[in-house]
């Protein structure tokens, strides 16, 4: 499998005198979470099958500094903040693209303040653009007819609008795509926001991820599409938690949209 | 003696109109204790934000039955204070319905008021049942006992009586009556009194016309003291309030200040501070001053409808935050900021208490998933989240008073750039896994 993978770094780049198209931005979940490196090579294959000039930052990558920004630490998040920086503006990044809602809401809104100044993209958004520019192409087949339907991440959809992007590639898989009660500018968040991730929840009468999942499998769903590492694993423990694991599945569209390829 | 009635009035419009000045003046101060802000750019933008949602009503209209019924109230009020005009008017110069010498648009004027009084009437009564028999859970949350709740029935007793009077004022008119024009609901009201003597009738009338007049002015002074302020702060709210994605969270400036020095390898680290250096500033809140001033703005401009609180995903599964609440003791808070001033000839002394603790409390600030569906769900453009981030810098930079769980996943960023204790040399380990 792994050889399969095509993964250069900025830095094999740059020993070629070369500039990469976009930079892709992994993010802690990607890079560390089992579930969500999943969903990474996911992504990485169809950048390879689209033929796409990328690079990872690799070991050179660090935090972008959301989880402590949310809880309250400035400093530690400027300070991440400015040290991913001066990477990327060493490496004269460009345009960056990232499965992370988070990593991209914090690039794209608050680093160009601090001197980092990029066109930042959502893998979503991104692999639509490949769709329509014709360098990646989906062929129904598997999920043609299933049940999805997606849920917003607070970072991509409410905080930065963009609601479209992941439905229109689930729309380009044949998919029936059924709207939550909840959905676009109404969505429930998953639960893990604001570095909910990393804590335990306050004493309340229910987990946010279950009120959620719950909502979700209402719409009598095959599939739950996801488009951000933090949601995946919310919505997947939801799923367990409702003991509906055999049934219902969680996916990136990432996930998806690979899969149909059989990739 | 034939000027007693005009100078009474001059008198009552005198004094009404300059207590609710004297209120708007303190209203103006305890905003203004709040932090600077510069918001002047994008005005065409702030304008048709503002025309949008504070006059076109944008955002009430989305849960459609409570938006429809807010759009009556809101233009009748807003369209039978024409009305207000030519009382004022009549009242100064002792004239009758001196609007009326404009003929037959007079009428359709008068009845257009007449119809709206009782649609506005029947939408009062809805939303109180709503309110009081229904019992729509957003308006029965914890903060929403004693005064906020009697406050926002008070209102619709207001309303209720100020539209019967205008009803029962235009149906003792006999005058008026006599026109047969405009009075498209009051014809059917003037039967009940037809037993009366034209003296008595000419009595109620007066006296419908005075309670009338003065109940507005009451009302007038009434909304410093309440939710109903937000019918004047809905527009420089929603003109002032944020045009940058939700997402998007403020960077302190102090904090870059210090951040770039310590990055910056030409500075010195034992060199004295520059005789010009600031007294560092305190970072976050913990109190209403250091809010900024539109925050306070917000406060302020709350309607406490709980829409934000029911959108809210860790109000929804039981948890104590509810950002109605934040903003309501935000207020609170700022009154007794003020009131504190107003007693101690202009400047505050500390009375040991503030915003945090006092009135917020940590457990509320920490259930915040910062997913911004307050700041999405409110009418009016209030931002909640913003002051919850605020508290909790406070919390992490000035007392380190994170949850442990939280301390832990900051340590691990701090040392190995993930929230995670992985390796940061390890982060390209996927590719061959
Ligand atoms: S941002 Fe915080 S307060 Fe606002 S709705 Fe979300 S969890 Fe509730
Ligand atoms: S903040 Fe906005 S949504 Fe929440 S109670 Fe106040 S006015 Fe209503």
């Amino acid at each position: 499998m792994s050889e399969l993978l095509n993964v250069p770094t900025m830095a094999d780049f740059m020993a070629q005198g070369k500039q990469p198209e976009v930079l892709f931005w992994v993010g802690c979940a990607g890079s560390f979470d089992d579930r969500a490196k999943k969903i990474t090579k996911a992504f990485v294959k169809l950048l390879n099958k689209a033929k796409v000039d990328f690079a990872v930052l690799g070991t050179e990558e660090s935090c972008t500094g959301d989880p402590a920004k949310r809880a309250g630490n400035e400093f530690l998040f400027q300070m991440q903040a400015v040290t991913n920086i001066e990477v990327m503006n060493a490496y004269e990044v460009k345009k960056i693209v990232t499965a992370c809602p988070h990593c991209f809401n914090t690039i794209k809104n608050e680093y160009p303040e601090l001197g980092g100044n990029y066109e930042v993209m959502h893998h979503t958004q991104f692999l639509k653009d490949l769709l329509d520019e014709g360098r990646l192409s989906i062929e129904g087949g598997q999920f043609k007819g299933k049940r999805i339907t997606f849920h917003d991440p607070c970072y991509l959809g409410r905080a930065n609008n963009v609601y479209e992007a992941p439905r229109d590639l689930i729309q380009k898989l044949e998919a029936e795509l059924i709207e939550m009660k909840n959905c676009k500018k109404n969505g429930l968040c998953c639960g893990a926001g604001g570095a909910q991730m990393f804590k335990d929840a306050e004493k309340g009468d229910k987990e946010v991820n279950v009120e959620r999942t719950e909502q979700a499998l209402d719409m009598k769903p095959e599939i739950i599409a996801a488009g951000c590492p933090f949601c995946n694993t919310m919505m997947t423990d939801g799923v367990k938690a409702k003991e509906r694991e055999d049934d219902v599945k969680v996916m990136d569209i990432a996930e998806l949209i690979a899969n149909a390829q059989d990739l | 003696m034939d000027y007693l009635p005009n100078i009474l009035f001059a008198l009552a419009l005198f004094i009404g109109i300059g207590y609710f000045a004297k209120n708007v003046k303190k209203l103006r101060r305890n905003i203004g204790l709040g932090q600077d802000l510069d918001i002047s750019d994008n005005k065409p933008e702030r304008w048709k934000n503002m025309a949008r949602i504070a006059l076109g009503q944008s955002k009430m209209v989305r849960r459609p039955v409570a938006g429809l019924l807010h759009v009556i109230v809101y233009v009748g009020f807003i369209v039978i204070n024409i009305e207000v005009l030519e009382i004022i008017i009549d009242g100064l110069l002792g004239t009758h319905r001196i609007f009326s010498s404009i003929g037959s648009l007079y009428g359709v004027l008068i009845g257009t008021f007449e119809i709206l009084a009782v649609l506005v009437f029947v939408a009062v009564i809805v939303f109180w049942i709503r309110r009081n028999i229904i019992k729509l859970k957003r308006f029965w949350n914890s903060e929403m006992t004693s005064w906020p709740k009697n406050d926002a029935n008070y209102i619709l007793y207001f309303e209720m009586v100020l539209m019967t009077l205008f009803l029962v004022m235009n149906a003792t008119d006999i005058h008026f009556q006599e026109m047969h024009s405009g009075n498209v609901i009051s014809q059917f009201i003037a039967p009940w009194f037809s037993h009366f003597s034209e003296g008595t009738v000419h009595l109620i009338e007066r006296s419908a016309w005075w309670l009338h007049i003065l109940g507005i002015l009451i009302f007038l002074n009434y909304l410093y003291f309440s939710k109903h302020l937000h019918i004047l702060l809905a527009f420089p709210n929603t003109f002032y309030a944020s045009l940058k994605p939700k997402g998007e969270f403020n960077n302190l400036e102090a904090v870059t200040k210090e951040v770039k020095m310590m990055m910056d390898p030409n500075v010195d680290p034992f060199a004295a501070p520059a005789e010009n250096a600031e007294v560092p500033a305190k970072f976050g809140a913990s109190d209403v001053q250091d809010l900024n001033w539109l925050q306070l703005l917000n406060a302020y401009t709350c309607t406490e409808c709980g829409r934000c609180t029911s959108e809210c995903p860790a109000n929804q599964t039981g948890k104590k935050l509810s950002p109605r609440k934040i903003m309501m003791d935000t207020r609170d808070r700022l009154e007794e900021v003020g009131k504190n001033i107003d007693a101690n000839k202009g400047t505050f002394v500390d009375d040991g208490k503030q915003l945090l603790d006092d009135y917020i409390t940590r457990e509320e600030l920490w259930a915040c998933t910062s997913c911004n569906a307050c700041v999405e769900a409110c009418p009016v453009s209030i931002n909640p989240l913003s002051i919850i981030l605020d508290m909790r810098r406070y919390l992490v930079m000035e007392q380190s008073a994170a949850p442990t769980e939280l301390n832990n996943m900051m340590t691990n960023i701090e040392n190995n750039g993930a929230p995670w204790p992985y390796n940061q040399m390890d982060r390209l380990n996927w590719k061959n896994e």
